[in-house]
């Protein structure tokens, strides 16, 4: 176990070290430069330009840059190169705005799509499972930007309630309830919408599971010595069919940085994807490496852990 | 008793097999034509490989059949099926059908017209995109699966970094560092020619044995290698790549590929993992044929069926990542028309034009379904495991 853990850390500290080559590669290696993203402002001027590489380091070999960007990146001194301020507290900012977003998303996926695999498993073949599955495929396929216009034409039309942006404009202070609400209805959409994908997923996935496992012998016992069939569905055969799922808490984490671009750009969401989007459109390198280092960060602990779960509750495996 | 009624041929010789003989295709299509959403998935794939195809023929050229770029200023905004207003156009401005079949933009331009000549960027990029990924991931996969327990000696790894540090630096524009590292690739190369001669048979010296120390494993180089590219956020990553290079729909295509072949490579060398244990790979073996021909002749059409079924999910999700990036705004340069700049573009207008909205939306959900349907039926039926019994 102890060795699993060491193993694993120093694979991963290796394969973060050469993400962060690739994405640095990436980055500089790809024509344009950030000095050069508005010639036509008049402010800009030579100087400027020549003051503005300097500061950044632009003009030193591509793997100095790197060493001062991931120095300066560790001891948290990275600076935006748009507006000065420092990185990891913009992203710290919009990440708060959207880790509700995300815990809405999440608890939405996971209270919905259980009850409906387990369903459609039960009952496979039948009409309630034909439906559930033309459903998901139905929501895989739907472009996000696409269902998000339908459930705005929908609520607004239906509720007459504003649903862009984090709060009505203007909404002061009309008592606690009313801002609550406000919120509620601002929050819903997009993280509904952030759901949509992973409800479908995971319904099919916990219905094959379920499936797999209640065709085992040990089900087929259960059921042949007269126990009730919720009994068997939910005591014998759910627990067994929960095991992968498990796992799968380790690999939600990366979601928590990944906020959707497009969703939060329809939505006018200040979160974590709309920064990103806003630091591309800007080649603020900073902020884009910052988030890419984060996010590879994020995913494999994520891998870490549902590895470790693993290890934990299925007793079959022993490193 | 069958055998025993042939009396004539001699007991060695069976004429005629037993089981009722099926080509693989028959087999296939059988089990294939239980599935119906999988049927109305490549009835609908079909139907729209023709409308691309026609959409290209259609409105493309310099006197196009349906004009996507005739902008009317009179006549935006019209609803679907709409008929235009005779009186205030000109005779070459009055659509082909003689109505607006899905209504026009906030510039008058005829949607319909717009629609076909989307679908054939729609086409293109999903299959364009996932061939690359394809092409890359069964290479990285089959060497991974093949030649995995091979290790990279270190002096091939010392040829490899020279060789590449000394590119880089040419491109880099220190062209005299640059060609030194290439003299040293070469003298690496020439030295182990020599050694490979002049010590065959002996005992290797110790710099020698140094010379050929086994490093890393080229399975555990390209698994890492893949490792490393899953921990990139994939549209981010797109994104980020397809705003730093000029817009066009090549870009987009190959960035899209380049970063989705991981899958593959993962499907394929676990097949190879399998495969080449198996009796057929070992008589193959023995029968003295090329590694390339057992690898591509008899491995890889065993273990293209799972490959073959994410590549047509996969054609569903690019198609889905360039209507978000044009939906963004980048990808295709304006005038030219996709289904995600035009819902894009009538973004603006959901509550007066929904049809800008549904129309563009309503084709990108039907294909990518008919894409992922078509899919999961080729999966039910490609692997037996999955197969119902009955």
């Amino acid at each position: 176990m102890i060795s699993f853990i060491g193993r694993s850390a120093v694979q991963k500290v290796v394969t973060l070290f050469f993400v962060s080559i690739v994405s640095f590669l990436i980055i500089h290696l790809a024509p344009g430069e950030p000095s050069q993203v508005d010639p036509l402002n008049p402010k800009f001027t030579p100087e400027m330009v020549e003051r503005f590489r300097a500061a950044f380091h632009l003009d030193d070999p591509l793997y100095m840059q790197y060493l001062y960007f991931y120095r300066d990146l560790f001891s948290g001194k990275t600076i935006s190169w748009k507006d000065n301020q420092p990185v990891l507290e913009k992203i710290w900012e919009r990440f708060l705005n959207s880790l509700p977003l995300f815990i809405v998303g999440t608890i939405l996926t996971w209270t919905i799509s259980f009850p409906v695999g387990i369903r459609s498993a039960i009952f496979r073949g039948g009409f309630y499972d034909r439906s559930a599955t033309f459903f998901s495929y139905l929501l895989i396929s739907i472009p996000g930007f696409f269902f998000a216009y339908i459930l705005i034409i929908l609520v607004v039309n239906q509720f007459h309630v504003p649903v862009i942006g984090m709060e009505t404009f203007g909404i002061g202070d009309t008592g606690w309830l009313n801002r609550a609400m406000d919120r509620v209805w601002h929050l819903l959409l997009p993280s509904l919408l952030g759901a949509t994908a992973g409800i479908a997923v995971l319904s099919r996935y916990v219905r094959s599971q379920m499936l797999e496992v209640e065709g085992q012998d040990y089900v087929r016992t259960a059921k042949a010595k007269g126990l009730k069939p919720d009994q068997v569905h939910y005591k014998h055969a759910l627990r067994n069919a929960l095991l992968p799922f498990v796992t799968m808490f380790g690999l939600i984490l990366p979601g928590l940085i990944g906020g959707s671009v497009i969703i939060e750009s329809i939505f006018a969401w200040p979160g974590m994807g709309r920064m990103a989007y806003e630091a591309i459109l800007a080649r603020d390198y900073p902020v884009i490496l910052t988030i890419n280092f984060v996010s590879a960060v994020l995913v494999l602990i994520g891998t870490f852990i549902s590895d470790l779960l693993y290890l934990v509750v299925d007793p079959r495996i022993r490193l | 008793m069958d055998i025993n009624s042939h009396t004539g041929t001699p007991d060695f010789e069976l004429d005629e097999p037993l089981a009722p003989k099926r080509t693989r295709f028959e087999e296939f299509w059988r089990l294939f034509k239980q599935n119906k959403l999988a049927i109305l998935g490549l009835v609908f794939f079909i139907l729209f490989f023709l409308t691309a195809l026609l959409g290209l023929v259609l409105t493309s050229g310099t006197d196009p059949f349906f004009d996507p770029a005739l902008v009317r200023l009179q006549e935006k905004l019209r609803p679907p099926l709409a008929r235009p207003n005779l009186a205030s156009l000109q005779a070459a401005e009055i659509p082909t059908l003689g109505f607006y079949l899905f209504g026009t933009d906030d510039l008058g331009r005829d949607v319909f017209a717009r629609m076909l000549q989307g679908a054939w960027v729609s086409l293109t990029v999903g299959f364009v995109a996932v061939g690359i990924a394809l092409a890359i991931g069964i290479f990285m996969g089959g060497i991974a699966g093949f030649y995995g327990q091979r290790h990279i000696r270190i002096y091939q790894l010392a040829v490899i970094v020279l060789f590449f540090s000394g590119a880089l630096l040419l491109v880099a524009g220190r062209v005299y560092a640059g060609l030194a590292l290439f003299a040293c690739t070469a003298g690496c190369i020439l030295l182990s020619i020599q050694l490979k001669k002049s010590v065959r048979g002996k005992i290797k010296p110790a710099w020698a044995r140094f010379w050929y120390f086994n490093t890393l494993s080229i399975d555990t180089v390209v698994m890492r290698f893949v490792d490393i590219m899953l921990c990139f956020p994939s549209f981010f990553l797109i994104l980020t790549v397809v705003a730093l290079l000029p817009a066009s729909i090549y870009n987009i295509m190959i960035v899209i590929g380049m970063t989705s072949w991981m899958g593959a490579t993962r499907f394929v060398r676990a097949e190879f993992l399998s495969l080449r244990e198996q009796d057929f790979v070992a008589a193959a073996r023995a029968l003295g044929l090329s590694n390339f021909r057992i690898i591509f002749r008899h491995m890889m059409p065993n273990a293209v069926a799972p490959v073959l079924v994410s590549a047509t999910i996969g054609i569903a999700s690019a198609i889905l990542t360039e209507a978000g990036l044009s939906f963004l705004g980048f990808g295709v340069p304006p005038p030219h028309a996709t289904w995600g700049n035009i819902l894009s573009d009538g973004k603006r207008f959901i509550f007066d034009a929904p049809w800008l909205t549904f129309v563009p939306g309503i084709a990108i959900l039907i294909v990518v379904l008919s894409f992922n349907l078509f899919g999961e039926g080729l999966r039910d039926v490609l692997n037996p495991k999955l197969r119902e019994r009955n």
